[in-house]
């Protein structure tokens, strides 16, 4: 069977389908220019089951739950399920947890990046740069044979470890559903203010997730793999995704009155520009050092790889210490320890990067 | 000159990075690759179609993947 979202066309059909669908979550409820942000919607999960207190961002999103899903229900349909683990994962969840404290410092993963673009956020440009010079760096370490070594096969259960997860964060949702204006319900925290009070309707938000899972498996969106393919391999496929993202989602942005240009008094967003640039040059590199951006990381978790899964859980845990250890940045600009870990997740890339070799 | 590359339970970009490698080196031959998702297989494929080598078959064993690759 012919795979259709693996040819040009498809990668394109699925950059269009989510730049018209996060618009369209902002305009159901989602916070600003943040209609879909993979690295800010695991920094909520880790807020509502309590790994970190920052009352503002605190929501289980089901739409993590849906990429994660949707991913595993694609790869069943076109048995593509392949059960994996053991290529270094203790590496990959120190990579996840760095990944996140950058993207928390610049304020947004590869995706959100693109759609603070989409939504005349000029700030989001120093981060798009920092992205690309990130994984331009990773190039270099896979070039001199950076690997992190081969997996393996594995039991089908060992597969399905993450979406089980995911269906057991969605079961916590059912039964500890929101109340309204108040911050707990059971053992689940829900935000009253700021960004993470803001979502769409749970279904429609599931749905999304869901729908973006099944085309994201099946094309292999990636918004690291779209530059690094251009800088390692001059192969332009995986980018025509991300254009294609960022043109609907200026369209779409433009026809919903989502659009105001300019640097100053954006949504969830500051205007520190060389940390801008820096926490997405952190965050890239160990996108590039980990295979795939939070959103393609969150697919491969859904199609049995527990690699993928594990740099996820790497995420999740460096949100809590994002909040907890005052790393993530606000609007008013960087948290008070962010820079230092900025540096910090550098030297560890640099470790990574320069140690681990694929034998000759 | 024929050369078999084992990129199984490799992840992204290596399998790619490891089979153009070998083309550079080769310049014309033969080439396996052998890789263990769809993904890889679909990779190395267009990786190599860019460079003008010629993909001859794709054989599917227990959800690995033999490709098939010449060129001259």
């Amino acid at each position: 069977m012919k795979n259709f979202f693996s040819s040009k066309q498809g990668i394109i059909a699925v950059g269009l389908a989510i730049g018209v669908l996060a618009p369209l979550l902002q305009f159901w409820g989602n916070p600003g220019n943040m209609g879909i942000c993979v690295a800010c919607f695991e920094r909520d999960i880790a807020g509502s089951v309590g790994l970190h207190r920052a009352a503002v961002v605190q929501y289980m999103r089901p739409e993590i739950i849906g990429f994660v899903l949707g991913s595993l229900l694609a790869a069943l349909f076109a048995r593509d399920f392949r059960p994996r683990a053991g290529s270094a994962p203790i590496a990959r969840f120190i990579l996840g947890a760095f990944a996140m404290i950058g993207a928390l410092v610049f304020l947004g993963c590869p995706w959100r990046a693109v759609l603070r673009l989409a939504g005349g956020d000029l700030s989001a440009i120093f981060g798009i740069l920092g992205l690309v010079a990130g994984i331009w760096i990773g190039t270099i370490f896979f070039r001199k044979g950076y690997s992190l070594g081969r997996s393996q096969k594995t039991h089908a259960s060992v597969g399905l470890i993450m979406p089980l997860v995911m269906l057991g964060f969605f079961a916590l949702m059912l039964l500890y559903p929101q109340i309204q204006n108040e911050p707990q319900s059971g053992v689940l925290f829900y935000s009253v203010q700021g960004p993470g009070s803001m979502h769409a309707p749970l279904l429609a938000s599931l749905a999304v997730g869901l729908l973006v899972g099944v085309i994201a498996q099946r094309s292999r969106f990636c918004t690291m793999g779209a530059f690094r393919d251009v800088i390692l391999f001059r192969q332009s496929h995986l980018l025509l995704g991300v254009v294609a993202l960022f043109v609907a989602a200026v369209v779409v942005n433009a026809l919903l009155g989502q659009v105001k240009i300019g640097f100053e008094g954006q949504p969830v967003a500051h205007t520190q520009q060389v940390w801008n640039f820096a926490g997405m040059l952190l965050a890239g590199l160990c996108f590039a050092l980990a295979g795939g951006c939070p959103g393609r990381q969150l697919f491969l978790s859904g199609e049995g790889d527990g690699d993928a899964a594990v740099f996820v859980f790497g995420m999740i845990v460096g949100a809590g210490f994002a909040h907890n250890f005052g790393l993530a940045s606000s609007p008013q600009g960087v948290g008070p320890h962010g820079i230092a870990a900025v540096f910090v997740g550098l030297a560890v890339c640099l470790y990574f990067g320069l140690t681990m070799r694929a034998k000759a | 000159m024929e050369k078999t590359i084992d990129a199984r339970g490799l992840s992204c970009p290596q399998p790619v990075l490891d089979t153009l490698a070998a083309i550079a080196a080769m310049g014309s031959g033969k080439l396996t690759v052998l890789v263990d998702t769809e993904a890889s297989k679909e990779n190395v494929s267009r990786a190599v179609a860019a460079k003008g080598w010629r993909l001859d078959a794709v054989a599917e064993d227990g959800g690995e993947y033999r490709l098939d690759i010449s060129k001259g």
